[in-house]
């Protein structure tokens, strides 16, 4: 790559950050005024949320399955079955759920967002808005962003619950770990900061994916390339910043 | 407007377009395809501004004004849309309703009453139920008119208004625009290019070509107009100033070279 081409990709980038972080403030603003629009906020959780629960829902219990029969493995080796509550739960509650939710929230709910407001603009809906005194920032980004914001921690919490219930499954039913063992040695070995670093991730995943699939889908072209190539944009952005985020906030919660 | 200068990338859209729009009136916006008739709503309703110049509107200069100012003078003004824009996501006598729920606090026994008497207006009270996925071009255009009326505008803007439109739609939408300029004293902008059907209602037209206002005045002096550029477009001709094919080699080179590679 030539100097003038890094050049011109480096710039580009920070354009593109400078456009996000613009675009953020601009939305933190429209968030006061949506909060007085309960209905819409409401509707957005629904669609982020509640649309995703069963992918949601699937995925936490074969990933708890996985860590139940990989765990049990691994523990046997080191004569340590009875700890694989604890795995579990801190595998799930810490990492698993709300990362494996975040990368699923970005695919199902990310993409649904970012395409809506695209065809949006490219249909003149947002232009309709603005002209008939309506601000779409108040009434189609802000409210979808907070619906996003809201859903994800639920949706992460839903993740290790049932995950937590997938391990059960195969490692007490199928291959013979002790019920009572299991929940206790999870019940004494997770401690609140566990849950709380859990919750963090999730809300701070849930801000990221929400407000890059609510950017692309504003900044889209408005054309049907434009609105798939946004679409594309929000996974693959969304995915690797849900990554480096989750290394960064482990390690400040180490 | 006044000498209103706006380019995009640097390409100039207009060059010292000066124009206006009396109140009561119907002024016809008229011109070639790309000429700026839709960029030319976008300044009046403050979507974008003008490099220079000044764009006025019921007397203040918009370049002038803050967010809630625009938004106050958008109140005051109606669109109607190319497509339409209806909002997918809600019936059509949502759609109607929406500027009265957002910017009014109207109770909900008034706002069915005004949006029926706008549906009923357009003839698309029996649709009010329907989605906009399930109208025609046609029937949404209308349901578009009656969601620009329901806040009675004082100036209302028409993008492309005949584009598409069967010959009853068209004659219920050219008589709805005279209507509501002589029984409602609504200012009407036309942007379009269909000179025929402008005639019929137009008091005052401008044709706009080459980043400026080649002409002005009411259609039939248009249509009496010595420019070639008037000539040629009010008559549909090919040949005259205005090209109608887009810079290119020489055709025949060009098919022999293709030929030949």
């Amino acid at each position: 790559m030539s100097n003038a081409a890094r050049h011109g990709t480096i710039l580009e980038g920070l354009r593109k950050v400078g456009v996000t972080g613009i675009f953020f403030v601009r939305l933190l603003f429209a968030c006061v005024s949506a909060l007085a629009r309960p209905r819409l906020i409401i509707a957005q959780i629904y669609n982020a949320g509640g649309r995703s629960l069963i992918i949601i829902m699937l995925s936490g219990l074969f990933t708890g399955m996985v860590i139940g029969l990989l765990g049990q493995d691994v523990l046997r080796r080191f004569g340590a079955e009875t700890a694989l509550g604890t795995l579990a739960a801190l595998g799930l509650l810490k990492e698993l759920g709300p990362v494996l939710t975040s990368l699923l929230f970005a695919g199902r709910a990310g993409t649904a967002l970012t395409s809506e407001i695209g065809l949006m603009r490219a249909t003149d809906q947002l232009t309709a808005m603005e002209v008939m005194a309506v601000n779409p920032m108040s009434y189609v980004a802000a409210p979808r962003f907070l619906g996003g914001f809201i859903a994800m921690p639920l949706l992460a919490a839903v993740f290790s619950v049932i995950g937590l219930y997938g391990a059960q499954l195969v490692g007490v039913q199928l291959l013979g770990i002790d019920r009572g063992v299991y929940w206790s040695q999870m019940q004494s070995s997770v401690g609140i900061h566990d849950v709380t670093e859990g919750i963090v991730k999730s809300l701070v995943f849930g801000a990221v994916v929400s407000l890059i699939a609510v950017t692309e889908g504003y900044h889209a072209e408005p054309t049907a390339e434009g609105v798939g190539l946004a679409t594309t944009r929000t996974v693959v952005a969304s995915s690797v910043l849900t990554l480096l985020l989750d290394y960064m906030l482990t390690a400040v919660f180490l | 407007m006044r000498d209103v200068h706006y380019a995009v990338d640097k390409r100039p859209i207009f060059s010292g377009v000066t124009l206006t729009a009396r109140r009561g009136r119907i002024t016809a916006i008229m011109g070639p395809s790309g000429t700026g008739k839709t960029t030319l709503l976008k300044l009046i309703t403050a979507q974008i501004f003008a490099d220079r110049g000044q764009v006025s509107v019921f007397g203040r200069d918009l370049s002038q004004l803050d967010t809630p100012d625009i938004y106050g003078v958008r109140k005051r003004m109606g669109m109607l849309f190319q497509n339409g824009a209806l909002l997918t996501d809600m019936t059509v006598f949502e759609n109607v309703a929406f500027p009265v729920r957002e910017n009014t606090d109207m109770p909900e026994s008034l706002i069915r009453l005004l949006v029926l008497t706008k549906l009923q207006a357009v003839g698309l009270r029996g649709a009010a139920d329907l989605m906009p996925g399930e109208l025609s071009g046609g029937m949404a255009r209308r349901v578009a008119l009656a969601r620009a009326i329901v806040m009675d505008p004082e100036v209302l803007l028409y993008d492309e208004p005949f584009v598409g439109l069967d010959p009853i739609s068209l004659g219920v939408i050219l008589r709805l625009i005279k209507h509501m300029n002589q029984a409602l004293g609504i200012t009407s902008i036309v942007v379009s290019h269909d000179v025929q059907e402008l005639a019929t209602i137009a008091d005052q037209s401008y044709l706009l070509s080459g980043g400026c206002v080649v002409a002005a005045g009411t259609p039939q002096e248009l249509a009496r107009s010595d420019s070639e550029t008037v000539h040629q477009f009010m008559t549909g001709s090919e040949e005259g100033p205005v090209r109608f094919h887009y810079p290119a080699p020489d055709y025949a080179s060009q098919l022999l070279g293709a030929d030949e590679g």
